[in-house]
């Protein structure tokens, strides 16, 4: 029976290799290395970062996002081979004063990345117009990344359906979870529930 | 004229088959639940597979806008919900990352203990329901006659036994009872009075010592089985590199020979739950495989999942050990109108079906403004597309089994 031994957690502690694991992990050089590279390459396309939060996240412009991607993916230093998690978040509130501390009206949407081999993460945010051109109706644009990550594919369609986003290029954007007749786009906070589904009622 | 055949086969030279659309589920019984796989069939081999989602979607996510943490603890239960245990300890992870808060050692233990009781669980009816979708029948009672006697030591600590809501941000709901009645299916099966009473820890050390024995029992009913290797080896073999980029996780992962479990290689505020435990991650390829075997085919996952239970057995045991000496209470206060601090965190944990990952964004209130479950089985299933394509039809419950879906987590 071939099996790997599992690490016994008790001997890893040693102030060096802690040191390593902690920088490997989430630690603020590491993160720095990366968004320093990504600054390098892409320039002013990388549009900010936010170093305070527990995970930090590096912000994209949104047309470079699938370059973006690409690169993450490719690069020998960075090799980040697994897409974690793709969602979305509506950052609106119809509250002024609320909406004052939320900041800009906007749609967000976040890329958990992981590398199996090198076993570091990072977090890519990028920042979207709640509707294309403030024409309401318009979904917001942003390039897909299926092409990277295969998963991104279903991500992609999980965002369309429930936030409201048009990835630009995916091979196949339809509703995922909603029905395929379904109004709206449910995670908006704006959303407001049918009063009715083919004869159904909803609330 | 020649006929040329891009499959061969496809036999057309006495019957001519034509392409024909085939509808598997909603209500498939091998579809794990209410899946719908669109077929584009030519005879018997299947050139397309379009799996439609959706049929369970509960609006989960839009519903964890409305609640505070706690409050939305029930509904993970109900994302996968045979291993609800190791769902509540997910979103309790993410919520005091979150937070900041550490639970009690004892807390740590008793959580260690309960979620891989669930995993054992959970990966019983994984065994069971793949031997069902393979047509073999008794594997399945003898894998929920196991998994009765989880279910009943669940229901002596917290009352449920299928919907916990046990591990909770904090800690757990309850420690574990001092004396309890030995559950009924354990005495019959052991020989045991009716009424024996004794703790909760010396029931759960003799359920254990009788499941070990079985593990021989269960490789010969399916693992060694030639007619279960035939139907399983070498097909559905998915490479280590479409396995990551389709975000596969779990033992599809590790099927595929990528040795990455969250419970050694996580974040540190999930890893030192299992620090001090001594427990091997199994990977494939197994030496102990049939010839027929390939990296990465049905068989593997199917294996995978079997060697994990004896490592879940031994975890269980580690942490039994732990309990008695184990300090602080079980759980550490975490209101329903604890304020949720201006941050966003992700975090994955180690479910029976792979990685299920919360993202949670704060927002000075009790009540997060982003509650997000990334699922371990919508990621596995979109694999299913590449996967079958040029099977043939009976193969399709055999890889869509070997995957292990649950559709409660994939919809959500």
């Amino acid at each position: 029976m071939l099996l790997n031994r599992g690490r016994d957690l008790r001997f890893r502690p040693t102030l060096i290799s802690a040191a390593i694991f902690l920088s490997l992990k989430c630690g603020e050089m590491n993160f720095q290395d990366i968004h320093s590279r990504l600054v390098s390459r892409f320039g002013d396309r990388i549009t900010g970062l936010n170093a305070e939060n527990i995970d930090p996240w590096i912000e994209v412009a949104p047309q470079a996002i699938a370059e973006v991607s690409a690169f993450l993916k490719s690069d020998p230093d960075l090799q980040f081979d697994g897409l974690n998690n793709l969602s979305a978040t509506d950052w609106f509130d119809a509250d002024p004063k609320k909406q004052a501390k939320l900041g800009e009206p906007r749609v967000e949407v976040v890329y958990h990345l992981y590398s199996f081999s090198l076993r570091h993460s990072v977090v890519i945010k990028v920042k979207l117009p709640r509707w294309q051109g403030d024409v309401a109706g318009q979904l917001p644009e942003i390039p897909t990344v299926s092409s990277v990550w295969g998963i991104a594919d279903w991500h992609e369609r999980e965002a369309f359906d429930l936030v409201g986003i048009q990835f630009v290029g995916h091979p196949d954007l339809r509703r995922i979870l909603c029905s395929e007749d379904w109004e709206g786009h449910p995670l908006r906070k704006d959303y407001e529930f049918p009063l009715e589904y083919h004869g159904i009622r909803a609330r | 004229m020649a006929l040329h055949l891009e499959d061969p086969r496809i036999v057309e030279f006495d019957v001519r088959t034509d392409e024909m659309l085939v509808n598997m589920g909603p209500q498939h019984p091998s579809t794990h639940g209410v899946l719908r796989l669109l077929l584009r069939t030519d005879g018997e081999v299947v050139s397309q597979v379009i799996p439609h989602l959706g049929y369970l979607h509960r609006s989960a996510e839009k519903i964890g806008e409305n609640l505070s943490l706690p409050q939305w603890i029930p509904y993970t239960d109900r994302m996968d919900y045979l291993a609800g245990m190791n769902m509540n300890l997910g979103l309790s992870l993410a919520a005091e990352k979150l937070v900041g808060l550490e639970v009690t050692p004892k807390a740590m233990v008793l959580r260690v203990l309960i979620a891989e009781m669930g995993r054992i669980a959970s990966h019983l009816v994984g065994m069971g329901a793949y031997g069902l979708d393979l047509g073999t029948f008794s594997p399945f009672l003898y894998a929920f006659r196991e998994r009765e006697i989880i279910l009943d030591l669940f229901e002596e600590v917290c009352g449920a036994r299928l919907t916990y809501s046990y591990v909770t941000p904090g800690g757990v709901t309850h420690d574990l009872p001092a004396k309890i009645t030995i559950p009924p299916g354990l005495a019959a099966l052991i020989g045991k009075p009716n009424n024996l009473q004794l703790s909760w820890l010396e029931a759960c050390g003799l359920f254990l010592d009788w499941l070990e024995k079985r593990i021989p029992e269960y490789h010969t009913l399916l693992t060694t089985n030639q007619i279960f290797i035939k139907r399983t080896a070498g097909l559905g073999i998915l490479d280590r590199e479409m396995a990551i980029s389709y975000g596969c996780t779990g033992p599809v992962l590790r099927g595929s020979g990528v040795d990455h479990d969250l419970r050694r290689d996580g974040e540190s505020i999930y890893t030192r739950m299992y620090a001090g435990y001594k427990f091997d991650v199994p990977v494939a390829p197994f030496s102990s495989a049939p010839p027929e075997c390939e990296l990465g085919d049905n068989w593997c996952r199917f294996y995978v999942r079997m060697m994990e239970v004896v490592q879940s057995i031994r975890l269980v045991r580690q942490a039994m050990e732990k309990y008695p000496t184990a300090e602080g209470e079980h759980r550490l206060p975490f209101k329903q109108a604890q304020k949720l601090p201006k941050r966003e965190v992700y975090l994955e944990t180690e479910c029976p079906r792979g990685q299920m990952g919360f993202y949670l964004i704060g927002n000075d209130s009790n009540v997060p403004w982003r509650a997000r479950a990334k699922s371990s089985s919508f990621c596995n299933l979109s694999v299913t597309e590449p996967l079958c394509a040029g099977c043939l039809i009976a193969d399709i419950p055999a890889i869509v089994g070997s995957l292990d879906i649950v559709m409660g987590e994939i919809d959500r």
